[in-house]
C-alpha cells in the first residue's frame, strides 16, 4: 500500500472518547468515585473517627451502612477515605511519569552514555520484587504517607523510563524528527514539540493500569498497615479492620471494596477510550506492539 | 481456432461487510500461456481481483456476485476444502513480498516438499530438482538446506515462484511480485516469468501499479480504477493510443530517462472505497467530461484498435503528447556551491561496522540538479544525511561555498542551516502529526530567518501556493493530507528556510505514479523559478533522469560513473551502469502513439 491510502482520521472533538461505549462508562465511573474522594468529607454526616454506636451494626435510617468494627459511622468514613488512598497513588503515579518520563527521554534521545547507564540502574531496579522493595523501605524509613509515595513511585519508574525509551526511539528516527535536527532546532525544542506530543497517547494507555496498580498497592501498604495507620479513615484500612465482621456487616467491607474496584475499572476504560481516540498513527502502531 | 480460455471471470463483485462495493462487474479472460497485466494504483482493488482469483477474499470482504472459472472448476462459493485442494494444482499465487511469504524456519526443499505433500503428490528430490531448476536456481544439496534469509530477495522470489509452479498449476497470480527488488534482480525475474509461460504454457495474471513493468511482460492488459476496470485490450495498442483519460494520464505520468519529457500528473487524488460517486469514479479528475459522466456509470465500448474502454467520450481523448524538458535554466558550473571530497561514512551496529560511503567526491554548481541514483545499500540516503549534518562522516570534507561544513547540524552556523534542506522518503513520517500544516511550514522560517509568527505565516501560506497546495490546506492535520499534498507540504517546509541546495531523498517512492509526476512538476518549475541547487536521489534511473542534468551512480557505497546525464545514459562506460540502464524498465514510446507537442501548443518556455 502506498501513502495514497490514507486513513480517515477519528473526530478530533475533545469528548470524542466519551461518545464509545466503553468510554462513556469509563467516565461515568471515574468521575463518581473522584467526587466522593474528593467532595465526599464535605457531605459526611458525622466525624469519621467519632465513635457513634455498637460495633457493626446493621444499616438503619441513623446509619444507612451501618457502622464499623468500633461502631463509627460506615458512610461518614467510606465518604471520608477515599482522599488518601486515591491521592496518594495518584502523585505517586505522577512523580514517577515525571521521573520516569525524563529519564526515560533523554536515555531514548541522546546517543551518550547516559542510556546505557540509566538502562542498567532500571534493569537493577527491576530486579527487586515491588514488595521486599517496599518491606525494606518502610523498615528503614519507617512508615507514614510520604514513605508511602516515594516507595510506590520507586516500583513503576524503570517500567515506565522503558517504555518512553523505547518510544523515543521510534518517534527520532522520524522525517519531521530529522527535519527538526537539520535545522537545528535546539535539544529541548525538538523534545518538547516533536517527540513528546506524539508519544502521549502511548503513555496514556500505559498509565491506566499504572493507576490500578498505585491504587492497590497503597491499598495493600494500607491494609498491611505500612501505610497509614489507624484511626485515619481510608478505603484500605476499612478493608483490613472491618474484615472480622464480614459475616455480620458486610456493608463495611464490601462499599470501600467496592469503590476501589470502580475507580480501577473506571480508570482502565477511559484510558484507553482517550488512547485510541486521541493517539496519532504513531500511538497506535506503539500501542499495537 | 482460438484455443479456449483457462481463465473466466464475469460479472464479479466484492463488497464489504456493510455491501460498500470494492470491486464492481470485473470480466476477464485469459487463455492458456498468455500474460495479462492488471493495473492500478493503490485503492483501485487490483488486488482483490488477483485473490478473487484463488476464490479468496480477505477477512471484511467478500465476493458478492459473479464467476471465477479457472479450467473446468468454478471457484465462486465453493467450499473451503474443495478450494484447498484447487489451489496451487490448478491455480497458484506469489505474493509481493517473498521475504514474508516464504516460512522463515523451512528450508528451500522444504518449502516445496510441503506444497507437494499438501496436494498428496510425490515429493522426492526428483521433484524439487526439477523444480528449481525451472527457475534457474541451483538444486545443489547446499542450497536445498538454506533457509529464506539465507538467500537474497531475487532467489526469495524465485523460490516463491517455483513453489507456486511446483503442482502445475494451469494459472498464476503474481501479485506486485518485483515490487521489493532492485531493478537488475527485476528483470530477471521478468524474463523468467516469459519464460516459463514460453515453456509451460501456464496463464499468468500479473498484478502491478507499475505500466512500465507491465508493458514489459504482459499480453494483454486491464486497467483498473475504483475497482472497476476502466480499459482493457493488447498492451502495445492500448498503452500506445490509451483512450480512456485515466489510462492516458497514467501514461503520461511515466518519466522515461531515454526520452526525457515534462510529466503531466493527473490532478486530484484516487476515490476511496465508500467514497466512489454516482457516475463514472474518473469524472472528478477528468479533463473531458461532459454532464453526463457524472450521471451513469459508462459501459465497456469496443474501440477499433481492439480495446475495450469505459467512457463514452473515447474519442475525444487526444494522444499522449511528449513535451521534452526545455533547455534548463543556465547553471553557473563555474560556481560551485557544494563540494565534497573523500566523504567516507559508516553505520555502526552490534554486528559491526558497515561502511556506507567510500571515498565519495563530487560536487554540485549553483542552480544545477544532480542526481544520485543506486540500489538500496548503495549508500545515496546517508551521502544525503552527512550533507544535511545527520549522519557523522568518519572521514572527507563537505564544503559549502568554500567553507568547511560542521559534521553535525546542531554545530552549524545558522547560515549554513539555512542554505541546505532535505526532503525526506516517506510521506507518512514527513510531517509531524500533531502540528497544523502552517505551523509545520512557518517553523523553519522563524528558526532559520528569524522571521516573527505573523510573517513565517504569512510566507508559510504563499508556500502553499507555490507547491500548488490550496491555502485552506494550513489549518488541517497531516493525517487529513493524501500522501502526495504531504510531500508537497514537506518541500513547502523545505523551501520556507530559503535554501541554495535542497537534497530530495527518495520523495516520491511512496507515491503512485501519477502523484509522483504531480509531485516532480511541482518540484521543477520552483527550481527554476528560485535557481535551487538540488541533490537529487532515487533508486529509479527514470525519475533522476527526468530531474537532474548531471548523475552519479553508486553501488555499494562506491561511484561507479558519474558524469553529465545525457553522456551517462547514451554511453555509460560502468559495467554497472550498463546494466542498470539494459534492466530499467520502460514505456516504450511508439512513434505514432507519442507525438511531440507542438511549439505552439507548449508556449515558450526560457529559463
Amino acid at each position: 500500500m502506498t501513502a495514497q491510502a490514507t486513513v480517515a482520521h477519528g473526530a478530533r472533538g475533545h469528548l470524542s472518547f466519551a461518545r464509545t461505549w466503553s468510554g462513556g462508562i469509563g467516565l461515568v465511573l471515574t468521575v463518581s468515585v473522584l467526587f466522593i474522594a474528593i467532595f465526599g468529607p464535605f457531605l459526611a454526616p458525622h466525624p469519621p473517627a467519632a465513635l457513634l454506636g455498637a460495633p457493626f451494626q446493621a444499616p438503619d435510617s441513623a446509619f444507612p451502612l451501618g457502622t464499623d468494627i468500633l461502631g463509627r459511622d460506615v458512610l461518614s468514613r467510606v465518604l471520608c477515605g477515599g482522599r488518601t488512598v486515591v491521592g496518594y497513588a495518584t502523585i505517586a503515579t505522577a512523580i514517577a511519569y515525571v521521573i520516569g518520563g525524563s529519564l526515560g527521554l533523554i536515555a531514548g534521545y541522546t546517543r551518550s552514555l547516559v542510556d546505557p547507564v540509566v538502562m542498567r540502574v532500571m534493569d537493577v531496579m527491576l530486579a527487586f520484587p515491588p514488595f521486599l522493595f517496599l518491606l525494606v523501605l518502610t523498615t528503614g524509613l519507617g512508615t507514614g504517607p510520604y514513605v508511602l509515595i516515594i516507595g510506590v513511585a520507586s516500583i513503576h519508574v524503570p517500567g515506565i523510563v522503558r517504555i518512553v525509551r523505547a518510544a523515543t526511539l521510534e518517534v527520532k528516527g522520524r522525517g519531521f524528527v530529522e527535519a527538526a535536527v537539520a535545522r537545528g532546532e535546539r535539544r529541548s525544542a525538538v523534545l518538547r514539540r516533536e517527540i513528546v506530543p506524539n508519544i502521549t497517547g502511548t503513555l496514556v494507555a500505559d498509565a491506566a493500569p499504572r493507576l490500578t496498580i498505585s491504587i492497590l498497592l497503597v491499598a495493600s501498604l494500607n491494609y498491611l498497615g505500612l501505610g497509614l495507620h489507624p484511626p485515619a479513615a481510608d478505603w484500605a484500612l476499612m478493608l483490613s479492620e472491618n474484615r472480622p465482621g464480614l459475616t455480620i456487616q458486610p456493608w463495611s467491607v464490601a462499599v470501600p471494596g467496592l469503590l476501589i474496584v470502580a475507580l480501577t475499572i473506571g480508570t482502565n476504560l477511559l484510558a484507553d477510550a482517550v488512547a485510541r481516540s486521541r493517539g496519532t498513527s504513531i500511538d497506535r502502531e506503539l500501542i499495537a506492539r | 481456432m482460438t484455443p479456449r480460455p483457462i481463465l473466466d471471470v464475469s460479472g464479479l463483485c466484492v463488497r464489504l461487510a456493510n455491501g460498500t462495493p470494492v470491486v464492481e462487474g470485473v470480466d476477464l479472460s485469459l487463455e492458456p500461456g498468455r500474460i495479462l497485466g492488471l493495473v492500478g494504483e493503490s485503492g483501485s482493488g487490483k488486488t482483490t481481483v488477483a485473490l478473487a482469483l484463488l476464490g479468496y477474499a480477505k477477512p471484511g470482504v467478500r465476493i458478492a456476485a459473479g464467476t471465477v472459472r479457472v479450467g473446468d472448476e468454478q471457484l465462486v462459493d465453493r467450499s473451503e476444502r474443495d478450494l484447498r485442494r484447487l489451489r496451487g494444482v490448478l491455480v497458484s499465487y506469489v505474493p509481493q513480498d517473498p521475504g514474508s511469504a516464504l516460512n522463515p524456519s523451512a528450508r528451500v526443499g522444504e518449502q516445496l516438499a510441503d506444497v507437494l505433500r499438501t496436494h498428496s503428490l510425490p515429493a522426492g528430490q526428483d521433484q524439487i530438482t526439477a523444480a528449481l531448476g525451472r527457475v534457474q536456481l541451483p538444486a545443489t544439496r547446499e542450497f536445498i538446506r538454506r533457509y529464506p534469509h539465507q538467500l537474497s530477495g531475487g532467489q526469495q522470489q524465485r523460490v516463491a515462484i517455483a513453489t507456486a509452479l511446483v503442482c502445475g498449476p494451469s494459472l498464476v497470480v503474481m501479485d506486485e511480485p518485483t515490487t521489493g527488488l532492485d531493478v537488475v534482480t527485476q528483470a530477471g525475474v521478468l524474463k523468467e516469468v516469459q519464460r516459463l509461460r514460453r515453456e509451460l504454457g501456464v496463464a499468468v495474471v500479473y498484478v502491478s501499479h507499475n505500466l512500465a513493468v507491465v508493458q514489459e511482460v504482459s499480453d494483454d492488459v486491464a486497467v483498473m480504477y475504483a475497482g472497476r476496470i476502466v480499459e482493457t485490450g493488447p498492451t502495445a495498442a492500448l498503452l500506445a493510443r490509451p483512450r480512456h483519460p485515466y489510462t492516458r494520464g497514467l501514461v503520461a505520468s511515466i518519466p522515461d530517462f531515454l526520452e526525457r519529457r515534462q510529466l503531466r500528473g493527473i490532478s486530484g487524488v484516487g476515490v476511496r472505497i465508500g467514497a466512489w460517486p454516482r457516475g463514472c469514479a474518473f469524472a472528478p479528475r477528468c479533463e473531458q467530461k461532459v454532464p453526463h459522466c457524472e450521471e451513469n456509470v459508462p459501459d465497456l465500448e469496443a474501440v477499433p484498435a481492439g480495446s475495450l474502454v469505459r467512457c463514452t467520450e473515447w474519442q475525444r481523448t487526444p494522444p499522449v503528447t511528449s513535451l521534452p524538458i526545455q533547455a534548463r535554466l543556465r547553471q553557473d558550473a563555474a560556481t560551485p556551491l557544494l563540494g565534497i571530497e573523500s566523504l567516507r561514512a559508516v553505520h555502526r551496529s552490534r554486528a559491526g561496522d558497515v561502511v556506507a560511503v567510500r571515498d565519495v567526491s563530487f560536487s554540485v554548481a549553483v542552480g544545477e540538479t544532480v542526481g544520485l541514483v543506486g540500489e538500496s545499500g548503495s549508500g545515496k540516503t546517508t551521502i544525503g544525511r552527512c550533507i544535511a549534518g545527520l549522519h557523522e562522516p568518519t572521514a572527507g570534507s563537505i564544503k559549502l561555498n568554500g567553507g568547511a561544513l560542521a559534521a553535525q547540524a546542531s554545530k552549524r552556523p545558522r547560515a549554513q542551516r539555512r542554505q541546505i534542506q532535505i526532503v525526506f522518503q516517506n510521506p507518512q513520517d514527513s510531517l509531524n502529526p500533531r502540528r497544523k500544516i502552517l505551523d509545520e511550514i512557518s517553523r523553519p522560517a522563524r528558526i532559520l530567518r528569524g522571521l516573527g509568527r505573523r510573517a513565517a505565516e504569512a510566507d508559510a501560506v504563499n508556500l502553499l501556493g507555490q507547491v500548488q497546495l490550496p491555502s485552506s490546506l494550513a489549518h488541517r492535520y497531516p493525517a487529513e493530507l493524501s500522501g502526495g499534498e504531504r510531500q508537497r507540504v514537506a518541500i513547502a517546509r523545505a523551501l520556507a528556510a530559503g535554501p541554495s541546495l535542497l537534497i530530495c531523498d527518495e520523495i516520491t517512492s511512496a507515491l503512485d505514479v501519477s502523484v509522483q509526476a504531480t509531485v516532480l512538476e511541482v518540484l521543477r518549475t520552483l527550481q527554476a523559478e528560485l535557481g535551487l541547487s538540488m541533490l537529487f536521489i532515487s533508486h529509479d534511473l527514470a525519475v533522476v533522469a527526468s530531474m537532474a542534468t548531471r548523475v552519479l551512480v553508486l553501488e555499494s557505497g562506491v561511484v561507479r560513473e558519474q558524469g553529465d546525464l545525457e553522456r551517462v545514459l547514451a554511453a555509460p562506460q560502468d559495467q554497472y551502469t550498463r546494466r542498470l540502464i539494459t534492466a530499467a524498465p520502460r514505456l516504450t514510446s511508439d512513434p505514432s502513439g507519442l507525438v511531440p507537442e507542438t511549439a505552439e501548443a507548449s508556449g515558450p518556455e526560457h529559463g
